[in-house]
């Protein structure tokens, strides 16, 4: 988006967006992980101003996840290691997303993560089908787990074998979201766009890691975990810019988004949407306050 | 139509004072409608720090509430920086809180540390009851002794136990049960997660606990503060921070 477009929408104050043909009123999506199933968050303000929601990543089995601490603080920022904690796909989808439709009328997004190919391949086949989640998700990117989701979004090869053999068996738009723990993201970029991969959503986490200096010990349980929060967003700023200038395909721009601000430089980058993570877990209401400055008239 | 809730709300510092080397007291002004039950907390914006810091409420009335607050690390040590007049973004309301209408003769209340504070606005709940709470406030050493005196103030001599032996009985607070001169039916119980395991593995009769832990909301959405019950997965700060003795599982 150019900068005559942001005027020219602040001024209409229509901002919806398109991504492969799902339209949404505006850019603003909670990111995945900090936002539940949506219905939760429902309890404090009217949900369906949101673009959309891209839920809580979701496994073919349950998982607890990792163990406590799984959360430290930062400068700008915070450090998670919740290791994908979800009630598997059965579950998701049986109990979920019930509540979650119940809530929330407006196009959703399906995280989907996993261990193998043939969980990441059971697990979309399962997602495809339910009404009312318009794109899937891949997570390729978690950094949580120990020989989990890293491994694929490291390697352009390993991205792209997963996107293809996803790509087989669903017919909604695959995004794929992309880690930034990488030597070159364009590369891993143009390898999932070239597997068919529809979209492409960027930032996950930034690897990190906090000392308690009373302890001498890791602070997290699992040692690292992902630093999220304003501290990254210069970084995913960055990359969604390098990513937009060499592929084709609409991005989902994340990473420390606090502001409309922020989802206005993100749109000049060439993101086509954003994603809010951790801004919504210092303010519950931080996704409502974006969409009501960015439809406010300067 | 509005039913949503407003956890939001500034809360404005009336007094803040150290009542030991390292327990501190804060009373704070403002819209207290989102507390509902003793046990609650509320999470703080502090200058500089991204997360929050979850407080436990010790006590609370219309327009008003006071929290307790050790301190441990560079949150709290802004906290006790803060002066009268201090204006703090806080969430408040936040999770379940203790069971105040559960069916009780004679409750006993343990608290461990800075864990003792809930408990004075809980004691007070069961006396509007006209329930006589006996409380037990355990401790390390004397000069961590906090509390005794805003019990009092209420009509409760509290039991103080010290590790040390230097104030009150010798001991952890379930040595100080088993030398009450009769057998409670409850018990309610905060303190470090030690001190709860000992309570929930070592009574024989029903009670309920308050969990901490770091957390990164406090309402539910990030699942940092997660644990296994015999139920299913629950967020301390949401599904929480009370459970039954009967619903925790402890390794």
């Amino acid at each position: 988006m150019e900068i005559k477009e942001i005027r020219e929408r602040e001024q209409s104050g229509d901002w919806s967006v398109e991504l492969s043909g799902v339209k949404l009123d505006n850019p603003v999506i909670p990111a995945s992980g900090c936002f539940g199933f949506g219905y939760g968050m429902a309890e404090y303000y009217d949900i369906n101003i949101l673009g959309s929601i891209s839920f809580k990543g979701t496994t073919l089995h349950p998982r607890f996840g990792n163990p406590l601490p799984r959360v430290a603080e930062c400068e700008a920022g915070m450090i998670n290691s919740v290791g994908l904690q979800n009630p598997g796909i059965e579950k998701v989808i049986s109990e979920e997303l019930p509540k979650m439709r119940a809530a929330f009328r407006k196009p959703i997004i399906a995280n989907i993560s996993g261990f193998a190919i043939d969980e990441y391949v059971e697990c979309c086949r399962q997602i495809d089908k339910e009404d009312q989640v318009e794109i899937i998700e891949l997570n390729v990117s978690c950094p949580n787990v120990h020989g989990g989701g890293m491994s694929f979004g490291t390697q352009p090869e390993s991205v792209a074998e997963v996107v293809k053999a996803v790509k087989k068996v669903i017919t909604k738009p695959l995004y794929v979201k992309l880690t930034p723990n990488v030597t070159d993201i364009v590369s891993i970029a143009k390898a999932a766009v070239e597997a068919g991969a529809d979209g492409l959503c960027l930032i996950n986490t930034m690897l990190g890691m906090r000392i308690d200096l009373k302890t001498g010990k890791p602070i997290i349980a699992n040692v690292m975990g992902g630093f999220s929060g304003p501290a990254i967003f210069p970084v995913a700023l960055r990359m969604v810019w390098q990513v937009s200038h060499a592929v084709d395909v609409p991005i989902i721009g994340c990473g420390g988004v606090s502001t409309a601000d922020d989802v206005k430089e993100m749109l000049l980058a060439g993101a086509t949407a954003v994603e809010v993570g951790a801004a919504n877990l210092r303010d519950p209401y931080a996704c409502k306050r974006i969409i009501e400055d960015l439809y406010k008239k300067s | 139509m509005n039913n949503y809730r407003n956890i939001e709300t500034i809360y404005t510092v009336k007094t803040n004072e150290p009542l030991t080397h390292k327990t501190w007291r804060m009373r704070l002004s403002g819209d207290t409608s989102e507390l509902t039950s003793a046990g609650q907390f509320v999470n703080l914006r502090i200058d500089g720090k991204y997360l929050r810091r979850p407080i436990s409420v010790s006590d609370y009335s219309e327009g008003e509430l006071t929290l307790l607050y050790d301190v441990v690390g560079a949150g709290t040590k802004a906290m006790s920086e803060m002066k009268p007049g201090t204006q703090i973004n806080t969430l408040t309301g936040l999770g379940n809180g203790f069971n105040e209408n559960i069916a009780t003769e004679r409750p006993v209340l343990l608290g461990g540390g800075i864990g003792c504070a809930p408990l004075l606005n809980l004691a007070r709940k069961l006396q509007k009851r006209g329930i006589e709470p006996t409380v037990i406030l355990g401790f390390n050493t004397s000069a961590d002794v906090a509390m005794k005196e805003d019990f009092r103030e209420i009509g409760i001599e509290a039991v103080v136990c010290t590790v040390d032996g230097t104030e009150g009985v010798k001991g952890f607070v379930t040595d100080a049960i088993k030398a009450l001169p009769f057998l409670p039916d409850y018990f309610y119980a905060c303190g470090p997660t030690p001190m709860l395991r000992a309570v929930c593995l070592g009574l024989d009769f029903p009670g309920e606990v308050s969990l901490e832990s770091r957390m990164g909301c406090g309402f539910g959405a990030c699942m940092c503060c997660s644990i296994e019950t015999k139920d299913s997965a629950k967020r301390i700060c949401k599904d929480g921070p009370v459970f039954t003795k009967d619903e925790l599982i402890w390794k």
